[in-house]
């Protein structure tokens, strides 16, 4: 994503990012991102949460206009009180994917590399 | 507490799998920057998702084993947003869901801010890409295909959402 936004802004369209995940975003480097300190899969807000919705994607439009170089801000939500998910994700007791879904994605990318070692990609 | 450090957390994770060579994650010492061009009420916006997100009833864009080059493909924004789902496996399954569409595709919401004029409008179409395991891939395949149809759409800005 954060490759796509800079493809963009190289290219003359401005973008804001939103995401979840700051340090991988911060480490390609993007023109505006919009942080939210939230498990990985809601970067414009709570499921349902209408008004914070609202809220974020405000933010990240007004960070369009007062950006004046590349920049993070990061939203005043959190996701709860209970901020144990931040220590629980990507652990053995909470696998990332689940078991099928680890090996379709070995699948692909296995497959993905046959199609790049015979030119096809 | 602070914020998850991604890339050390992925990195311990999957070496504790048993796979030897860590993900090197894109890295670069620039950061494009361009200047809105004019006031963002004259500007259209367009949504770059890697929700993965397809429309209910009709053939998904990617066969879910077999299509290992998963190409960038772009849908009508007009689609009712309760026609549009996800099968996005990775995120946090444990503590959240995909199932409102505007948590990490906000149509509706951008929508709202067109009909208080903060915006011009919204794109007709929306871009999904990938999280490609070659980061080639996304900058010399799929980043250029989206910047195209972009023009084509006439976007002024551009709205991106990482899941």
């Amino acid at each position: 994503m954060a490759l796509a936004a800079r493809h963009l802004e190289a290219n003359g369209i401005p973008t804001v990012v939103f995401g979840c995940a700051r340090d991988i975003v911060e480490h390609c480097g993007v023109a505006r991102f919009v942080f939210s300190d939230f498990p990985l899969g809601n970067p414009t807000g709570k499921p349902w949460d209408v008004s914070m919705q609202r809220a974020i994607v405000g933010q990240g439009l007004d960070l369009l206009e007062s950006a004046r170089a590349p920049i993070t801000v990061t939203t005043p939500h959190r996701w709860g009180p209970d901020e144990t998910w931040k220590v629980k994700c990507f652990t053995k007791e909470r696998p990332f994917l689940s078991v099928d879904a680890t090996e379709k994605w070995l699948r692909r990318k296995e497959a993905y590399r046959t199609l790049k070692s015979g030119g096809d990609v | 507490m602070d914020y998850v450090r991604y890339i050390d957390k992925t990195r311990e994770y999957y070496a504790g799998e048993g796979y030897a060579k860590p993900y090197r994650w894109a890295h670069f010492d620039d950061i494009p920057f361009t200047p809105l061009p004019k006031p963002l009420a004259q500007c259209r916006v367009g949504l770059v998702t890697t929700s993965e997100v397809a429309v209910l009833g009709e053939p998904g864009p990617w066969d879910d084993e077999g299509d290992a080059a998963r190409d960038a493909y772009a849908l009508p924004t007009a689609t009712p947003t309760e026609k549009l789902y996800t099968k996005k496996e990775a995120f946090d399954r444990y503590e959240t869901t995909l199932d409102d569409v505007e948590s990490y595709l906000p149509i509706a919401r951008l929508r709202e801010y067109a009909d208080q004029a903060r915006i011009r409008d919204l794109a007709p179409r929306f871009q999904v890409v990938y999280s490609q395991y070659s980061q080639r891939k996304t900058m010399e395949v799929d980043a250029p295909k989206i910047l195209r149809q972009m023009r084509e759409d006439g976007v002024d800005v551009a709205v991106l959402t990482a899941v």
